[in-house]
C-alpha cells in the first residue's frame, strides 16, 4: 500500500484506474472492431503526448520532431512484417523474389546489408527501443552539452525531422519512398489482419499504455523529476546546486524518444503499414497539439487530449468531408483561448474539488493524506508556461 | 440455417408472385435489368436494398492534394448522378458516401476500412496518389471490396480488387516517343521528374524505348516533390541541347518548372527543344499558366478539346453541373469512367456481388466514354488509344495525333517485373 501511495496520489489513482477502465472495459463494450481498432490507433499516438508531457510540460523542452522516434520505432516494425511478408512464394512474380516489392520495383536486385538482421524478432523489438535511444542521445548530447535550448531547440528537431522524410521519401528503393511499407501481413505467422489479433494487439497496446503511464509516474515523483521541473523553472540554479543540467535533459529526452517509438511500433502492427507521414513536420507538430490539448503537465491528460483530437478528427471529417478542418481548427482556437491549461487544467479547477470531496465523504479505504496537498499539482498549474 | 431459410422465403414468394397475372404483366414489360430482390443480387451482406444501393467516394478533399482531386470527385459525382438519371443500376439508385482521404495516405486507409467495413458499399470510387493506392490496397484485398482507380500511374500492379481506369506506363509513354521520334526526328532526350515511384518507373521504361529505338539519352534527373527550384537543371539542358525534354514533374513544382524554362528563354514554340510531358493536364496548366506552356507536348489518353459526340456532351455536363470556367483533364475523364464501368460489369454480371462482378469486368466496353471507345482487358486495366495534345495559349490542348488502334495495357512489361 505505501509503494502504491508514494507512486500515486488519490486523485491520480483515481485517474489512472478510469484511463484503465475507459481502455479495457468502456470501449471494448461500445465499440465495434472497426472503431476499436481506430481507438487503438489513436492510443499509439498517446505514448508520444505522454512523453511530450515530460519533455515538454515537466522539463521545459519543446520537441517539434517526437515524428522521427515515432517514425524509427515504426519503421523497424515495418522492416520485420515487411521481410516476413516478402517470402519467395509471395513474391514469386518479382524478378528477384524474396526481397520487399519496392525494392524489386527500383531494380534492387538484394537485400540491402541494414535489411538483414531485421529478419529476426528479437533485434527488432531490441532496435524499437535502442535506435531511437541513441539517436536521441546523440541529438540530446549534441545540443544540451552547448546548451542549446528553447527555440533553437525546437527549430533543430524540426529540421532533423524534415531531413529524415526527405532521406526516406529519396531512398525509395530502401525505404518504400513516400509509399512507405505497406502490405503487412503476419508476425511469426500470426496473422495480424484477422479481427481476433487485432482485439489482442488492441489489449497489448493498452496494457502497454498502462504501464508507461505507471513508468511515467516514477520518474516523476523520483528526485530526478523534481529536478526535471526545478530545470524548467531555473536551469542556472539547479546548475549552480551542482547537478548536471545537460544530463538530466538528455534523459527526459531519451526517455520521450523511447516512448514515441514504442507507440510507432504499435502503430505499424495495428494500422499494417508505415510511412514517411508520420515522420514529417506536420505529424510531430500535431502530436505537441494532442499534448497542448490534454494539458501539458498532466500525463493522463495527455491521453484524453489525443483521444479528444483524433475522435474529433475521424468524427468530423465523416460528417462534413470537405469542413472539416474548419472544426477540428476551432477546437484548437478554443483550447488556446478558454482553456489553455487543456483537459487537465479543466479537470483540476473544476471538478478535482468535486471528486475529493466526494472522496473524503464516503471514506475512502486510504488514511487521509498528510497535512500538505500534493505539492506541485497546484504549484504547476499555476507555473508560468515554459518556452 | 436462418440465410438458407431466408433464400428459401425469397424464391417461394419470387414464385407465388410470378404465378400470378400481375406477373405476366410485368414479365412482358421487364427489361433486361428488372429489379430483383435484394437478396438475390447480393449474397455478401453489402449495402443494397430493394431500391438503392451505396458506393463510397474517397478522394482528397483538403490538404495538398484536393486541387488535383477535385476534379475526379466532380466526375465521379456527375457521373452518378447521369446513371440515376437513367434509372440507376440493376433498378437501384445509387447513393454516394463520400469520406475526404485528406492528403494523407493512412487517412486513405481508414476511410476505405470505414467504407468496406462499416458502411459495406458495393464500390468505392477513388484515390489519386499511388502512395494512397499503395496504403488502401491491402484494405480492398482484405476486405474484398472494388476501387476503381483513375490515375495514370507507373504500372507493376494488377490486384483482383481495382479496375484501373487510367493508362498505365507503357500506354502513355511507348506512344509519345515513337511519335517525336517518328515525326519530329527526335534524337536524344533529357529525362526528368520528380522523386518517387511515378516518375521514376515511367522514365526507366522511357530510356528503355528510346534505346531500343537507337536514340540517346543525354541526361537524366529527380527533385523531391515540391520542389522550385529549377535553374540548374535548366542550365545542364541549355549545355547539353537536347531535342527532346522529358518531363515528369508533378504538383505545384510545375508551376516553377515552366515558369523558369520560359524565364531561361528555352522556347518551346520553336522546332528544338520541344518538351513532351505526361504528368500536365488541363488542370496543371490553370496553375502554370497557358502562356508559360505554350508549345509544349503532352501524350495521354484524353483532352478536354477531343472532338467526339461523347466528348461534346460530357463537356456540356460537366459544365452545367460544375460551372463555366472549369477544366477537364484526363484524370478527371478517367474518373467519369468508374462509375459507368462498375454499373456495367453489375448489370453483366447480374449481381453487386464483388466476385462476380470481378469476373464480369475483363471484355466490358463502353462506347459512350468521353475519350471514344474504351474495353476492360483481364489485367483490369483499360485498352486505350494514346493521343499527343499541343499546349495553346489557352490552356487547352490541340490534338495532333492519335494511335490508330487501342493501345493493349501491359502492366508488367519485360524487364520490369
Amino acid at each position: 500500500m505505501t509503494h502504491v501511495k508514494s507512486l500515486l496520489s488519490r486523485q491520480e489513482l483515481i485517474g489512472l484506474l478510469v484511463v484503465a477502465a475507459l481502455i479495457f472495459v468502456v470501449m471494448p463494450l461500445s465499440m465495434d472492431i472497426f472503431r476499436l481498432n481506430l481507438f487503438g490507433k489513436y492510443l499509439t499516438y498517446a505514448f508520444v503526448a505522454i512523453g511530450l508531457v515530460l519533455c515538454w510540460g515537466k522539463g521545459g523542452i519543446l520537441s517539434l520532431g517526437q515524428g522521427v522516434f515515432f517514425g524509427l520505432g515504426g519503421y523497424c516494425m515495418a522492416m520485420y512484417l515487411k521481410l516476413e511478408a516478402s517470402t519467395p512464394e509471395a513474391t514469386a512474380i518479382q524478378s528477384t523474389p524474396g526481397i520487399p516489392d519496392f525494392m524489386d520495383w527500383n531494380q534492387i536486385t538484394s537485400l540491402p546489408w541494414f535489411w538483414e538482421p531485421f529478419n529476426s524478432l528479437t533485434f527488432t523489438l531490441l532496435a524499437i527501443l535502442v535506435i531511437p535511444t541513441l539517436f536521441a542521445f546523440v541529438i540530446g548530447a549534441a545540443m544540451f552539452k552547448r546548451r542549446v535550448g528553447g527555440v533553437y531547440f525546437a527549430i533543430i528537431t524540426q529540421a532533423i525531422a524534415a531531413i529524415l522524410t526527405i532521406l526516406i521519401i529519396g531512398q525509395q528503393g530502401y525505404t518504400g519512398g513516400v509509399n512507405g511499407i505497406t502490405d503487412l501481413r503476419t508476425l511469426k505467422g500470426w496473422d495480424i489482419r484477422t479481427d481476433e489479433a487485432k482485439y489482442v494487439l488492441y489489449y497489448v497496446n493498452g496494457g502497454l499504455l498502462i504501464a508507461v503511464l505507471l513508468l511515467s509516474q516514477f520518474v516523476l515523483k523520483s528526485k530526478l523529476g523534481r529536478l526535471l521541473v526545478a530545470v524548467r523553472d531555473k536551469e542556472d540554479r539547479v546548475r549552480f546546486s551542482g547537478y548536471d543540467v545537460s544530463n538530466i535533459k538528455i534523459f527526459v529526452f531519451c526517455f520521450a524518444a523511447v516512448l514515441s517509438a514504442i507507440g510507432g511500433a504499435m502503430f505499424t502492427l495495428q494500422v499494417g503499414f508505415m510511412s514517411p507521414s508520420f515522420v514529417g513536420i506536420v505529424p510531430s507538430i500535431e502530436m505537441v497539439i494532442f499534448c497542448a490539448v490534454g494539458g501539458r503537465l498532466s500525463i493522463f491528460g495527455a491521453v484524453y487530449g489525443t483521444l479528444l483530437v483524433n475522435w474529433a478528427k475521424t468524427t468530423f471529417s465523416e460528417i462534413f468531408p470537405e469542413l472539416w478542418l474548419f472544426g477540428l481548427g476551432g477546437l484548437f482556437i478554443a483550447v488556446v483561448l478558454v482553456f489553455p491549461n487543456g483537459l487537465s487544467g479543466l479537470y483540476r479547477s473544476y471538478l478535482a474539488p468535486l471528486v475529493d470531496r466526494l472522496i473524503s465523504r464516503g471514506g475512502s479505504s486510504y488514511p487521509p493524506e498528510p497535512a500538505s496537498p500534493p505539492p506541485d499539482l497546484d504549484g504547476e498549474a499555476n507555473a508560468k508556461p515554459a518556452e | 440455417m436462418k440465410r438458407l431459410k431466408d433464400l428459401i422465403d425469397h424464391r417461394l414468394s419470387r414464385r407465388s408472385v410470378l404465378s400470378g397475372t400481375a406477373a405476366a404483366a410485368m414479365l412482358a414489360t421487364a427489361s433486361t435489368f428488372a429489379p430483383a430482390f435484394a437478396d438475390d443480387v447480393n449474397t455478401t451482406g453489402l449495402a443494397v436494398t430493394d431500391d438503392t444501393v451505396k458506393v463510397g467516394i474517397l478522394h482528397s478533399v483538403t490538404g495538398t492534394m484536393a486541387i488535383s482531386e477535385t476534379g475526379s470527385v466532380q466526375a465521379e459525382k456527375l457521373a452518378i448522378e447521369q446513371i440515376n438519371a437513367m434509372g440507376g443500376v440493376l433498378g437501384r439508385k445509387i447513393e454516394y458516401i463520400q469520406e475526404d482521404g485528406a492528403s494523407d495516405w493512412p487517412t486513405f486507409a481508414e476511410k476505405a476500412k470505414k467504407l468496406l467495413v462499416n458502411d459495406k458499399v458495393a464500390a468505392v470510387f477513388g484515390c489519386w496518389t499511388s502512395a494512397s493506392r499503395k496504403a488502401v490496397l491491402p484494405v480492398f484485398e482484405q476486405y474484398n471490396g472494388m476501387l476503381y482507380y483513375p490515375t495514370f500511374y507507373e504500372g507493376l500492379e494488377q490486384s483482383p480488387n481495382v479496375i484501373y481506369t487510367g493508362q498505365e506506363a507503357t500506354q502513355q509513354i511507348i506512344a509519345g516517343i515513337d511519335w517525336v521520334a517518328k515525326e519530329k526526328g527526335a534524337k536524344s532526350f533529357y529525362l526528368l521528374g520528380s522523386d518517387y515511384i511515378w516518375p521514376r518507373t515511367s522514365n526507366k521504361i522511357a530510356r528503355k524505348h528510346i534505346e531500343k529505338l537507337g536514340l540517346k539519352v543525354v541526361g537524366e534527373e529527380y527533385y523531391p516533390l515540391g520542389h522550385t527550384q529549377f535553374n540548374s537543371v535548366i542550365n545542364k539542358i541549355k549545355l547539353k541541347k537536347p531535342d527532346v525534354i522529358y518531363a515528369i514533374v508533378v504538383g505545384g513544382s510545375n508551376v516553377a518548372f515552366y515558369k523558369q524554362l520560359k524565364a531561361a528563354g528555352i522556347d518551346m514554340t520553336k522546332e528544338k527543344p520541344l518538351l513532351l510531358t505526361i504528368s500536365v493536364t488541363e488542370d496543371e496548366i490553370r496553375g502554370i499558366g497557358g502562356e508559360n506552356i505554350e508549345g509544349a507536348y503532352a501524350a495521354m489518353k484524353y483532352f478536354q478539346s477531343l472532338d467526339n459526340e461523347n466528348n461534346a456532351e460530357f463537356v456540356k455536363s460537366f459544365k452545367e453541373m460544375w460551372g463555366d470556367d472549369i477544366v477537364i483533364g484526363d484524370v478527371t475523364q478517367a474518373a467519369y469512367l468508374g462509375p459507368w464501368l462498375w454499373k456495367a460489369a453489375v448489370e453483366k454480371a447480374g449481381s453487386f456481388d464483388i466476385d462476380k462482378v470481378r469476373l464480369a469486368s475483363p471484355g466490358i466496353e463502353l462506347t459512350t466514354a468521353p475519350e471514344g471507345y474504351v474495353r476492360v482487358h483481364e489485367n483490369h486495366h483499360l485498352w486505350s488509344k494514346t493521343r499527343i495534345g499541343l499546349a495553346k495559349p489557352d490552356g487547352q490542348y490541340e490534338l495532333v495525333y492519335e494511335t490508330t488502334d487501342l493501345m493493349e495495357p501491359d502492366p508488367f512489361p519485360e524487364g520490369y517485373q
